[in-house]
Order: C-alpha cells, then sequence, then structure tokens
C-alpha cells in the first residue's frame, strides 16, 4: 500500500481523531466502521475519501432485505429457467447468469477503491458475520463456477452504522472504529463556513446560537443534526433574513424564522410551543 | 510498555483481542503517526475500542497509563486564572447550585479555600476527599460528586492543549447505556418471531410456483409473497429503583436487546409492584404519570406482556390497599397484577434475583402465585423458558 493520507477535503471538514483513523484503515487495508447521530456526514466520509484520495467510489446501500450474498454476487436462476424454456443460447453457460455485486466489483478495480456499505445495522442480525472472510481476506469464492475471486488491492471500505442492531464481536474486531461525535461550535463554524463561505458572520453567530438552544431542549424526538442546520441556513440566506430577526434574546419566547428545516416533528414543533407559552407565562 | 496497556485494558473491562493489539503496533511499525500521545490516543481508540459507549473506560484507563508521558509533552498548568474557574462554574452550575454555594459563604470564600489548597498541593491526585484532583468528593477538581464543586480541567476547547483528550472524557454519558453480552438475549428473543406477510410481493412463492408452472403446461408462471416480518407486539413493564439498582446492568441489557428486536414495543416503568400509575421516563416519575387503566384500553390482547422485577418487597405492598411505599394506592397491588394478567393472557415476569433465594422471600412467592408460576430468572436459559410460554 502506499503513503496516501486522508485529511478532508474543500467541501469536509474532518477533525484529528476522524483522520487518524481513517489514515489507519487506509494504511492496512482494512474496513472502518463509522457511527454517529443521523446526519453527521457518515455516507457523505466515503465520498470524501474517494474524493480526496482520487479512488473510484463503489457504494453498497443495505437494506432490511440485503442478504450478504447480494454484496458479492446473485446467481439468476429465474433468468436462466425462463431462458432454458425458450431455448436461448446462452443457457449452456452459467456465468451468464452471475450477476456481479459492489464487492466483487470493488474486488476487480484497477486502482484501490473506495467501497461504502451503507447502513450495516439495516439487514439481518446475521448479515456481518456472512462478510467475515471477504473483509479479512478480501477474496471469495463463487461456488457455480468454481473460482475464487481475489482482490486486486484491497479496497478501502467504509461501513456506516445507526447503532439499531449490535454488530458480532468477530465482525468488530475486523474494523477500525470510529464514533463521529456532534461537532463544537468551532468546529461547526468550520463546517459551515465550508458550505457558505459568504454567509454573513452575524447572521451565522445568531443562527448557531439559535441552533445549539434548540438543541438543548429536553424531550425533542429529533434533535436537529448538521445537515439540518445546513438546510436551514440556506432557507436563511434564499429569504434574506436579517440577523436581527434571529436575536430574539431567548430563544424559548419565539419559534426561530424557517423552524421547519430544524424540527421534522409535529410533536417537536408542539412540544417547542408549549415550552414557549409556559415560558411566556412564567413571565409575566 | 504497551504491553503493560494492553493488559491494563482487559483488567479495566476492555474486551481487547490479541489481533486488535498487533494492528496496532503495525500501525505503529508503518508511522501511520507522528511522535504526538494526541494522535496515539486517537489511533490506538480506532484500533482497540468498538462501541463509543466504551470510550469513556477506554479514557480512563488510558489516562491512568500514560499519567507520566504527557508531562513529557508539556507543563499540566497548575496556575489557573480565576476569572477563567468563575467563568467555568457559571456556565456549569445551575441556578440552584449557585444557591448552595451562596448558602456555604458564597463565591469568594470558595476561591479562598481553593487558592489555600492548591499551594498546599504539590501533585497530582485522584479520589479522596479533601485534596484537589479528579473523581473526588473534596469541592475542587473534576468529575466529583460535591454540587459545590469547582471543576477544574474540564474546559472543551481544542486550542487548550494542556487539557488533554481523554481527561474530557466526553463520552462518560455513553457508558452504561449498552452493555456487551446483548446479543445472547437477542438470539433468545428472536424465538418470540411471529412472522406475518405485509408489503410488497417481493420473495419467489417456490411451492405456488411449481404448481402454477405444472397447470400452466410447463410453461413458467412465477408467484410472488410479500416478505415476511415479525409482527409480533411486545408490552414491557419494568421495575426500576430500589432493590432493583443491583440489576440495572442486566436490565438495560434485555431492554436494548428487545427494543432493537421487537417493531411493537412498547414500555413502561413500575416501582415494585404495578399500581393505578405508570411512567415512561423515570426523570419525570413524579409529574407525568400514565394510568394504568390507559394502557389496558390502548393495547389489545394479543400484546405479549413481560414484567422484569425483582419482586422483592413487603408482602403489603402486593396484598394490601395503601400498602405501596411511594404513595397511597386505593387499590391492593394484586388486584392491578389480577387486572393485567387478565387482559394479556400471554404473561410472564422476569426476575434477576438468583433462583435459589426465591424460596425465602414471601413477596416472590406471592407474585409467582399470582402469575400462576409463570417468573423465570432473568438469565439467558430463563429467558428462553419464558419465551417459550409465551410463543
Amino acid at each position: 500500500m502506499s503513503d496516501l493520507r486522508f485529511s478532508g477535503t474543500d467541501r469536509y471538514v474532518a477533525t484529528e481523531d476522524l483522520t487518524t483513523a481513517v489514515n489507519a484503515a487506509v494504511t492496512l487495508g482494512r474496513p472502518i466502521l463509522i457511527k454517529g447521530e443521523p446526519g453527521t456526514g457518515k455516507t457523505q466520509l466515503a465520498e470524501e475519501i474517494a474524493r480526496g484520495l482520487d479512488r473510484p467510489l463503489l457504494q453498497w446501500h443495505v437494506k432490511s432485505t440485503t442478504k450478504a450474498q447480494q454484496g458479492l454476487y446473485e446467481y439468476d436462476a429465474v433468468a436462466r429457467l425462463r431462458d432454458s424454456q425458450l431455448g436461448d443460447e446462452r443457457v449452456h453457460d452459467i456465468a451468464n447468469y452471475i450477476v456481479k455485486g459492489p464487492m466483487w466489483e470493488a474486488f476487480e478495480q484497477d486502482t484501490q477503491p473506495v467501497l461504502l456499505i451503507d447502513e450495516i445495522d439495516k439487514a439481518d442480525i446475521e448479515f456481518p458475520n456472512d462478510l467475515l472472510r471477504e473483509l479479512d481476506k478480501m477474496e471469495f469464492y463463487v461456488y457455480e463456477t468454481h473460482q475464487t475471486v481475489v482482490a486486486k488491492h484491497r479496497p478501502i471500505i467504509v461501513i456506516t452504522s445507526n447503532n439499531e442492531k449490535e454488530l458480532p464481536d468477530a465482525f468488530l474486531r475486523r474494523c477500525f472504529f470510529h464514533y463521529i461525535r456532534f461537532p463544537d461550535k468551532e468546529t461547526m463554524l468550520d463546517i459551515v463556513d465550508v458550505h457558505y463561505p459568504g454567509l454573513k458572520k452575524e447572521l451565522l453567530s445568531e443562527a448557531l446560537n439559535a441552533f445549539y438552544e434548540l438543541r438543548e431542549i429536553p424531550g425533542l424526538k429529533k434533535k436537529p443534526s448538521t445537515s439540518e442546520l445546513l438546510d436551514w441556513l440556506k432557507l436563511l440566506l434564499a429569504e434574506d433574513i436579517p440577523a436581527a430577526a434571529l436575536a430574539t434574546g431567548d430563544r424559548r419566547k419565539s419559534l426561530p424564522p424557517m423552524h421547519g428545516a430544524l424540527l421534522k416533528n409535529e410533536q417537536d414543533v408542539h412540544l417547542f410551543e408549549r415550552l414557549i407559552f409556559l415560558n411566556q407565562r412564567n413571565n409575566r | 510498555m504497551l504491553l503493560g496497556f494492553f493488559y491494563q485494558l482487559r483488567a479495566g473491562g476492555l474486551k481487547v483481542s490479541i489481533t486488535e493489539y498487533l494492528t496496532l503496533l503495525e500501525l505503529l511499525q508503518r508511522r501511520v503517526i507522528r511522535f504526538d500521545v494526541e494522535q496515539f490516543y486517537y489511533l490506538s481508540r480506532a484500533c482497540l475500542v468498538k462501541d463509543e459507549s466504551l470510550y469513556d473506560r477506554f479514557d480512563r484507563v488510558f489516562s491512568a497509563h500514560f499519567k507520566g508521558v504527557e508531562d513529557l509533552f508539556g507543563p499540566d498548568g497548575a496556575d489557573i486564572p480565576e476569572d477563567w474557574l468563575r467563568k467555568q462554574v457559571e456556565l456549569g452550575l445551575s441556578e440552584e447550585e449557585k444557591a448552595q454555594i451562596e448558602a456555604l459563604g458564597g463565591w469568594e470564600k470558595l476561591m479562598e479555600t481553593l487558592r489555600q489548597r492548591l499551594e498546599e498541593q504539590k501533585e497530582r491526585h485522584q479520589g479522596g476527599s479533601k485534596w484537589i484532583g479528579t473523581g473526588g468528593t473534596s469541592p475542587f477538581g473534576a468529575y466529583g460528586y460535591n454540587p459545590e464543586g469547582v471543576r477544574i480541567g474540564q474546559e472543551g476547547s481544542r486550542q487548550r492543549r494542556a487539557v488533554k483528550v481523554w481527561d474530557k472524557r466526553e463520552f462518560r454519558n455513553l457508558d452504561d447505556s449498552l452493555e456487551l453480552g446483548t446479543r445472547n438475549m437477542k438470539v433468545a428473543l428472536r424465538r418470540l418471531r411471529r412472522f406475518a406477510r405485509q408489503g410488497a410481493a417481493e420473495e419467489l412463492d417456490l411451492p405456488d410456483t411449481i404448481d402454477c408452472t405444472a397447470k400452466n403446461a410447463g410453461m413458467l408462471d412465477i408467484k410472488m409473497v410479500p416478505e415476511r416480518h415479525n409482527a409480533t407486539k411486545v408490552l414491557l413493564f419494568l421495575d426500576i429503583g430500589g432493590s432493583m439498582d443491583d440489576h440495572v446492568r442486566v436490565c438495560e441489557e434485555l431492554f436494548s436487546a428487545a427494543s432493537s428486536e421487537f417493531k411493537h414495543l412498547e414500555y413502561f416503568y413500575f416501582h415494585n409492584c404495578v399500581y393505578e400509575g405508570l411512567w415512561k421516563d423515570n426523570k419525570r416519575r413524579h409529574g407525568v404519570r400514565i394510568p394504568t387503566m390507559d394502557v389496558l384500553h390502548k393495547y389489545p390482547a394479543d400484546y405479549k406482556l413481560i414484567l422484569v422485577g425483582d419482586a422483592t418487597m413487603s408482602p403489603y405492598e402486593i396484598g394490601h390497599p395503601g400498602g405501596s411505599v411511594e404513595h397511597w394506592n386505593e387499590e391492593a397491588g394484586a388486584t392491578w397484577m389480577k387486572r393485567l394478567l387478565d387482559t394479556y393472557p400471554k404473561a410472564i415476569w422476569l426476575n434477576p434475583e438468583p433462583e435459589q433465594r426465591w424460596p425465602f422471600t414471601p413477596s416472590i412467592q406471592m407474585l409467582s402465585q399470582l402469575m400462576q408460576q409463570r417468573m423465570y430468572p432473568l438469565t439467558v436459559a430463563g429467558l428462553e423458558q419464558g419465551i417459550r410460554e409465551l410463543s
């Protein structure tokens, strides 16, 4: 492997702990498992590693119905059966019905690719166990054609998880692990700066204050996260709302403008309105 | 030196494996990091810890092991500007706590004492009740339990290199929210899966396909069915507080296993025995109560009821009106238990107390009788028996 180093890109702010973990994974060619609150840029990380290191990116989005085998290859028996009924010539070669999955494609790349396995916790509880050997040795065996597929270059595998299911120890032992924690105010300033370089300074600091106050409110079903903040700022910019409108002093007295971008849940908006109401009554 | 660290991690309750240790050594050999403790901290954490709830434990071991090393990288600032401390305290304390400080002679007196102690004390200190350090009950230092304490060294700024990242212990909240070993429980809970076919037809129905193809004179006729989903509904009632404190860990394991295994899971808390009120948030147990009657009416009888509690209490709390330790209950706990069991015929009680002790606790006997002997120990084996009863 090479002396590649990832240090964030022009549109992704990576903290030192994150880059250290990523570089360890890149150097040894081992998978890296990324966890964190929704909206903290887990999925985007893989795209940015690929961009930062100038490598092709392959994506495998896992759903509750995804099987580990589908990442390697699938044998399309139904198509073959149909072809046999119609007397197609292709039917004599089984290789015609092997459909390559994203992992196989990653193994075949001529340069070391980045492979994203997104939301691995959505799949069945046995899913990670079925990938142990593939992730360890970076090879697998195709039973139908009796061939062993070996990776030309060990891909940089980025795995994301939302912690819906626990992952088995044997799987975890083969990965590096990083938990993206919610960025502090300074990192958040960097992040916003990367996305909206022209943003007026005061508007930004007022908006950030409003945002962190909102996150402090107990009992919110879904706390607004980084991606929601960025959306909200986009709206504020588009509507050209002055900073003064945000600085009402106490956030608990009024809803911030365009709050729909931050609070995604009817109950949360109700809760918030109720808090405002209570607060006004207390102040009277 | 790293070997000592490795064993210290294992002693600290982190299940670090040999392969992970060797991986870390390989990374160091390949010079992934510069010679920098902070980077080494990040690297070893990514390599050795695989669960954010264990970050805090790792931080503690790291801090203990590399205490000497950090001194090589710069002095640990002993002279702390007063205004910084003041700001820190004002940020970290609630209104009540500030009032408590006032009661103790106020801010000025507190700072005066702190200055004296700082002069008396020459070295780093941990624990204890007088010196400035971490984890103690002295009013000065960090992470202590004294409400009027002064926090030193918890300022969370990236620029302030004197404060070590691992000493910030940002992941403290996450520890104990999840524990290892829930997989066993999940496997046991899987028995309770009852599958129903719902949603889009996307799976091949082989028997039907064969049938229809045969009827179709050999021409293929593919039949699809929706995939099976777990349709089991579970009501989980958890005893909390008091004698249950000893069993918090195993209950958390059960809860985290159950909440990821069942789509329809509703949980409620109670104390010792079920009475007319339940609650969902233990912090607001006295404020927001849900009438048990509402729960009985809201969730239909096809829900399976799992009660978790040690059932260890005074027999009056079950048998008599007004027996509850927390409030005046109009009706006896036994009445409420009967109501629950009448509504939910499929019910079990899981008891974290060891089974050998059951015969010696009258209240366990009473509840077990009320449950018609459907009380099982909260172990993987007991859970399996109980689940068999439920399914």
